[in-house]
């Protein structure tokens, strides 16, 4: 109890080794996580704003959240970063290389950065992503970066955690963009097309805007398709400024209220899972499952056990 | 694999200009084989950038690499800039090309272990779940 409200006031205090700690106790599952969850300001978390760099391996992730860090470092907000890399199914384990691209950072104290593994979660994020966010809110960081692992057609997990959702393609990975046409190209805020100075870059963007064109409009002069060259930094200034514009078009009108809500709910329901899957498990357990019929009749008979225990008890 | 079991984190990092990441790259990778998360943050990195990566990721253990040469003075800077940021706590094992008659010092120094060329992958293995091990039991004290 002690340490927990000892956690509390260092995060406030945007202690770095205090903000890391209790990142680690939600991800490890621990029952102290809860408490510091729950004593963080919520007027801070209502106030940051979680943007969401998706995109397929290799598009730019990473290289494009370092530059709109340094964006953002020039307005003096303080910027918090999760980048998420996917866990070995086979080891658990993970090699988590965003760093990589954005050690520049490293010795800046208002970049909370933290790097996490999927840990056998397939949406593209961690079970742990959105607590994250909040802690780094509770420490008062303003702009929360979340970049997911390398996505294909439907890790759409991040569209529902963040506020507002870039989706970044490449010249070159076109097969890529062709499976996520009925995916993440419809619902993402933002289509930045990197490493436009490489041939095909134009192809793409004029495919990008084509997409666009079936979302409705964000606002007058407000395009959805944006050109970076990550590497160089070029764009990434327009990149930013839109992202804030989107920001801003959201909180006033009830679009910022309502994805909020949705995020939620989804991570009510996540957890939710998470917490029945051992249960569950142990029930499974029971049957030889290769003689019980096909497996969505053991499922239906799995979930009226449990519930049937549940009124038992 | 679920999200209610603790994980050991490392972070695996080559202090100074030498750019030879094969010997990192390969522990990196046994490691995440062993189980491990593994924070690589590349090569080339100061001893500053790689204490505050390490208090950040909130990691149990920190590796180091070296080839050129460079290991008797930036192996113990690294151990410095942890102690500046309130991170002694943290285990830092070493390896690489390093002379045998090194070895005392740095030790001297606060590196817990180091593998120089031809250690059995086991025993480095076994080297890191130890230090992650007593990081966290000094840590739940």
């Amino acid at each position: 109890m002690a340490e927990t409200s000892h956690l509390i006031k260092a995060i406030i205090n945007r202690d770095s080794r205090a903000i890391a700690r209790a990142i680690s106790l939600v991800e490890d599952g621990d029952r102290r996580a809860d408490l510091i969850l729950t004593g963080l300001d919520p007027v801070l978390l209502e106030k940051a704003t979680v943007i969401g760099i998706t995109g397929p391996p290799g598009a730019g992730k990473s290289t494009l959240t370092d530059k709109l860090i340094g964006q953002y470092r020039e307005q003096d907000a303080r910027i918090g970063v999760i980048a998420i890399d996917p866990s070995s199914p086979i080891s658990g384990g993970a090699i988590l290389g965003d760093r990589v691209r954005m050690m520049e950072h490293a010795l800046d104290h208002e970049v909370v950065m933290r790097s996490m593994a999927s840990r056998g979660r397939l949406g593209g994020l961690c079970g742990a992503a959105g607590a994250a966010t909040r802690i780094m809110a509770g420490s008062g960081c303003s702009i929360i970066i979340i970049e997911t692992v390398g996505v294909g057609q439907s890790e759409m997990d991040i569209i529902r955690l963040a506020d507002i959702t870039a989706l970044v393609v490449a010249p070159g990975l076109g097969d890529d963009i062709q499976a996520m046409k009925a995916g993440l190209l419809e619902v993402a805020d933002l289509l930045v097309v990197n490493k436009a100075d490489c041939p095909g870059a134009e192809a793409l963007a004029m495919d990008m805007e084509a997409v666009a064109r079936e979302k409705p409009p964000l606002a007058e002069n407000l395009s959805r398709v944006c050109l970076t060259t990550a590497i160089e930094g070029r764009g990434v200034q327009k990149l930013a400024a839109t992202l804030q514009r989107i920001d801003r078009l959201h909180r006033h009108s009830d679009e910022h209220t309502k994805r909020r809500q949705q995020a939620r709910a989804m991570e009510v329901l996540d957890w939710s899972l998470e917490m029945l899957r051992p249960r569950l498990q142990d029930l499974i357990n029971r049957y030889d499952v290769l003689k019980t019929g096909d497996p969505r009749l053991l499922a239906t008979r799995i979930i009226k056990e449990l519930m049937d225990n549940r009124q038992e008890s | 694999m679920g999200v209610n079991e603790r994980k050991n984190r490392v972070l695996i990092a080559k202090p100074g200009l030498d750019g030879h990441d094969r010997g990192a790259k390969f522990i990196a990778r046994a490691l995440r084989d062993g189980g491990f998360e593994v924070v690589y943050t590349g090569i080339r990195r100061t001893p500053a950038e790689i204490a505050a990566a390490a208090v950040q990721e909130d990691v149990a253990a920190i590796g180091l690499s070296s080839l050129s040469g460079g290991h008797n003075r930036l192996f113990p800077a690294v151990i410095e800039a942890l102690a500046k940021i309130n991170g002694s706590d943290i285990p830092v094992l070493g390896g690489g090309v390093i002379p045998d008659e090194d070895i005392a010092a740095l030790k001297e120094a606060g590196i817990r272990e180091i593998f120089t060329p031809g250690t059995p992958i086991e025993i480095i293995l076994q080297a890191f779940q130890e230090a992650c091990d007593l990081h966290h039991r000094n840590r739940s004290e």
